[in-house]
């Protein structure tokens, strides 16, 4: 039954792109909407089954790819991912007919979206290289196509496009090699086959896929020095697509990982994790240091994202490191934190994209310092960012606490039975995730503060109106989810627990144990969420009480603020973006080298009176400047040079063909 | 394990602390003036001060600035209901406080910090520039501190096996020689820098400043006033008398109740007093011979703090 329902999925999302290229311009993303969330529904059903019983499902047809067939295999890991994706895939949904008047409502959008959505199922879906690799390949140019939806109107969306479409292709050519090399290698292109034989693959041929699988899911994942594309091309992209970029694509890279790394490869040397964890442990701090510089919201977000994901990879390169160390319990104790922080990071990240949406079309930016006072006048769209916010800030009674908790409760018993090597791994490691954890918090204060809090910085933020109430649900309910998993982890750990064990080989399944608290099984740990939120509640309700009720007081006066006694307060005396992070700029000037610059004018009469003072101040990526554009630049150098070749002359490229024909000959000679 | 049955006697403990720690807090600041006025040789204002000023304070109108909105209001409940929910849960009288079988070192850090947040989110809100100011300059104090704080966290837990608070007290009860350990030390001279960093004490920021632009912590609770300001001052107080609270119990834990019974409570809130009393009263001794640190130079403090406490880390792990 349930292959039917997979099989229903696909069919859902291919129609809803059918309607969405055909359907008559009123109707048209509604139509498409509905049926990309149907296709979804169908997902999560399959899922849930999968999740429930066990045991995979799977679908052959010898029909739709020529010469080796499409094989559809939905595993328990595949599972949670397509559930995560699914569910920000539904909430993307009910959000876009209200988002339609502000862009991504054309005829190529619309047709598109499904596309995107559904390619992302079917990756998780694959069950061999061919159909992975296809799926991976549509993805990877529907979301490219999304991204430049509003080229006309923006210079740098094109640049971010381009940007993206080298960095996906290279990835994907890095996958492609990687898979090409182990099925050559096992004999067959099933992952069912590849893993039988993965055990008597040479340990070089190994050693290449996984780097190679590291770099392709890698920049997929937007782990550093491999993340350039995210910060241009989420920003660039429709605030629905980054939703899913930043909630749904991205998870995939981390699903590639494990899929080759663990589930193909059976597991490797211990410098293989090391290498995770250091790549991990590098995103994580680079992401939350340049989130905490950024003052571009949707730039803000898109840095969190390499953040979070550098945060899954500790998570998931510590348990490789524990479950080779035969530490299989602790291993699969990391997986779960691991699984978690990816269910965590889609839903707060796609809600706050969501929600930066509902702002930029309300305001119609996206520049913090350009925002402002936007608690009085979109309340509700405020009231979900912050709840998302202070999740990714991993603060309880959220699920992002909840994350970090197990996260750091790996760590601590997985410090415990090290040996040297992973005890130093270990530490410098919880030391960059402490400090990962301080500067987020920096981060998404100024998110809030700056953007959403105090007055109005422009004529937009000062106009701004709610949004319509399909796109306050669909990023709401997220929110929701976040605080309903912070709540009560229990409804979905005993899932990611099952997954953890198909992944860590030996793992035992059941890890953490309790309904509303969460308990390490085996060791001294216990997490009582539930029991938080509500101690918060009761005494908060009291404290409102004594505030409110105990004496009679005159009724509350609305005052201006303090200014050193000054009378007006304007707007530009707030703190702003750049103001707010320059302490932490300045701390971690090294890394970040901020751009500065600072312009005096004098008056024409005499140069000791100042006319005006320009300061203008950016922080660039540094990754960018260093690595990219020296290499870019070298490209370019050797394109002209190369162009010395081309002539026109039809003589020496006759010339050409014979020098070549005769070096064949004398190689092969 | 199953859940303690006798809700009578976690309400009865919980009870206790929080008023042990919401009366004790707040004369704990005025303690500490007093020790300061009387090394400086000032008179200064009685040790109960506070407590009347928040009574005071009580009394008076609320007052919003013109661009507060509900998350200006919530700050101060925030900062309240974090402070008085660990109050109610951490090891302070007794090492078996309610709820304290989930009474997690990570949670306690997080959930003060929720506090801090929120207080610093109430800053931004009211649209003037002491808010921002006191907003950044608070929020980067924390993302400095506080990966001294986890690691320091990290190395308590590691010969424990835990990071649940009232077992790291008990084990310190029943092998004393953990606490004398070199690890543990490193990590409490960590634990301490912190402590002085999230209370806003010197060097870190002057809690009787009157100057807008040197304040840290005054500048963002600037625009609060009446019921609010006496939330914030009693919040405040009762997380400095909890951080105390917890290191003294950390590092001397002797005196704190291990039974149930109100005798032996009685005498671990006595235990607690005098600890957290001695320990007051060094650290106002301490701010008089020192000056504030300039907020440049605060993240070298900081990053020494963390050294000890990696450190702390890798002697825990060498000696287990």
């Amino acid at each position: 039954m349930s292959g039917a329902v997979l099989v229903l999925e696909v069919a859902l999302g291919a129609a809803a792109a059918a309607a969405g290229g055909l359907a008559p311009r009123n109707i048209r993303v509604r139509v498409a909407a509905a049926l990309t969330a149907a296709a979804c529904v169908a997902a999560i059903v399959v899922a849930v089954d999968v999740l429930g019983s066990g045991h995979p499902v799977a679908v052959r047809t010898a029909e739709i790819l020529p010469l080796t067939g499409a094989g559809l295999v939905l595993g328990q890991l595949g599972a949670v991912l397509v559930s995560v994706t699914a569910v920000v895939a539904i909430a993307v949904c009910v959000y876009w007919p209200g988002y339609a008047h502000h862009g991504l409502s054309s005829r190529a959008a619309s047709c598109v979206v499904p596309v995107f959505v559904t390619s992302m199922l079917v990756v998780l879906e694959a069950g061999d290289t061919v159909t992975f690799l296809v799926a991976w390949e549509l993805m990877a140019l529907s979301s490219l196509l999304l991204v430049l939806v509003d080229q006309d109107r923006r210079e740098e969306t094109r640049s971010a496009g381009q940007w993206y479409a080298v960095m996906t292709h290279a990835g994907a050519a890095s996958i492609v090699l990687a898979m090409v090399l182990v099925s050559a290698h096992a004999g067959g292109h099933s992952f069912a086959a590849i893993r039988s034989q993965a055990g008597h693959l040479p340990g070089g041929v190994r050693d290449v896929a996984l780097v190679l699988a590291l770099v392709g899911f890698g920049s997929k994942a937007g782990v550093v020095p491999l993340h350039v594309w995210l910060p241009k091309a989420h920003p660039e992209a429709p605030s629905p697509v980054s939703a899913l970029m930043s909630g749904a694509m991205v998870n995939l890279g981390i699903y590639g990982i494990l899929l080759v790394g663990d589930r193909l490869l059976g597991g490797g040397p211990s410098w293989w994790w090391t290498a995770v964890v250091a790549l991990g442990v590098v995103s994580a701090l680079y992401g939350a240091l340049q989130a905490s510089a950024a003052s571009d919201l949707k730039r803000l977000l898109a840095y969190s994202t390499t953040d979070n994901m550098g945060l899954v990879l500790v998570a998931v390169g510590v348990s490789g490191l524990l479950a080779d160390g035969r530490h299989q319990t602790l291993g699969a104790l990391a997986m779960v934190a691991a699984l978690l922080l990816v269910v965590n990071h889609a839903l707060f990240k796609a809600s706050l994209f969501l929600s930066v949406g509902s702002i930029q079309a309300a305001t119609g930016t996206r520049e913090l310092d350009r925002l402002g006072g936007l608690v009085r006048r979109m309340p509700v769209t405020t009231a979900v960012f912050v709840v998302a916010a202070l999740a990714v800030a991993a603060l309880p009674p959220l699920n992002g606490f909840v994350g970090e908790w197990l996260l750091f409760q790996s760590l601590l018993h997985g410090l415990e039975v090290s040996g040297a090597v992973v005890g130093v791994v270990v530490s410098v490691a919880v030391a960059a995730l402490a400090l990962t954890g301080g500067l987020t918090v920096v981060a998404f204060v100024k998110a809030i503060g700056v953007g959403l809090l105090g007055r109005p910085r422009s004529p937009g933020a000062e106009a701004a109106r709610e949004v319509p109430h399909g796109m306050q649900i669909g990023a709401g309910l997220l929110a929701a989810l976040c605080m309903v998993l912070g709540v009560a982890p229990m409804l979905v750990v005993p899932y990611l627990e099952r997954a953890a064990a198909t992944v860590v080989a030996g793992g035992r399944s059941s890890v953490l144990r309790g309904g509303i608290e969460l308990e390490l099984s085996g060791l001294h740990g216990v997490l009582a969420p539930a029991w938080t939120a509500v101690g918060l509640a009761l005494v908060a309700g009291v404290a409102v009480g004594t505030r409110d009720l105990v004496r009679r007081r005159p009724k509350r006066r609305v005052a201006e603020g303090w200014a050193c006694g000054r009378e007006l307060l304007t707007p530009r005396m707030q703190y702003t973006a750049a103001s707010f992070a320059e302490p932490l700029e300045r701390v971690f000037d090294d890394v970040l080298r901020p751009d500065r610059d600072v312009t005096v004018s004098h008056v024409a009469e005499s140069r000791f009176f100042v006319e005006r003072v320009a300061y203008r101040s950016s922080v660039g990526d540094v990754v960018e400047r260093v690595a990219y554009r020296p290499a870019i630049r070298a490209v370019r150098w050797w394109g002209s040079r190369a162009r010395a070749l081309q002539n026109g002359s039809v003589h020496r490229y006759l010339g050409y063909g014979l020098v070549a024909l005769l070096v064949v000959l004398v190689v092969l000679a | 394990m199953t859940a303690p049955p006798d809700v009578a006697g976690a309400v009865l403990v919980a009870g206790a602390q929080i008023l042990v720690v919401g009366v004790g807090g707040p004369l704990l600041l005025g303690l500490m003036r007093k020790t300061r006025s009387r090394l400086e040789g000032r008179v200064g204002p009685p040790v109960r001060q506070p407590l009347l000023d928040v009574r005071k304070l009580f009394a008076k109108q609320r007052i919003r600035p013109q661009c507060g909105s509900w998350l200006f209001a919530a700050g101060p409940i925030v900062l309240i209901s974090t402070s008085v929910m660990v109050a109610g849960t951490a090891p302070l009288l007794t090492t078996r406080p309610a709820l304290g079988q989930s009474t997690d070192f990570f949670g306690v850090v997080f959930v003060l910090l929720l506090g801090s947040v929120f207080l610093a989110l109430a800053a931004l809100d009211t649209g003037t520039p002491f808010g921002g100011m006191g907003a950044s300059r608070a929020t980067t104090i924390g993302a400095l501190a506080e990966p001294a704080l986890l690691v320091a966290v990290l190395a308590f837990s590691i010969p424990a096996h835990t990071s649940n608070l009232p077992a790291l007290v008990r084990d310190g009860l029943s092998n004393p020689q953990v606490i004398a350990s070199p690890g543990r030390i490193l990590a409490l001279a960590a634990f301490v820098v912190v402590v002085l960093a999230e209370s806003g004490r010197l060097p870190v920021d002057n809690p009787s400043t009157h100057l807008e632009l040197t304040m840290i912590h005054e500048a963002m609770v600037l625009e609060h006033s009446g019921p609010d300001l006496a939330l914030v001052t009693v919040g405040e107080s009762m997380r400095l008398a909890l951080l105390l609270g917890l290191l003294v119990n950390l590092s001397v834990p002797w005196g704190i109740a291990t039974a149930s019974g109100m005798a032996s409570l009685v005498v671990g809130a006595v235990a607690l007093a005098a600890k957290v009393v001695l320990a007051g009263i060094a650290i106002a001794t301490f701010e008089v011979f020192t000056a504030k640190l300039r907020l440049f130079r605060l993240p070298e403090l900081l990053a020494g703090a963390f050294v000890l406490a990696l450190l702390g880390v890798v002697t825990a792990l060498v000696a287990r």
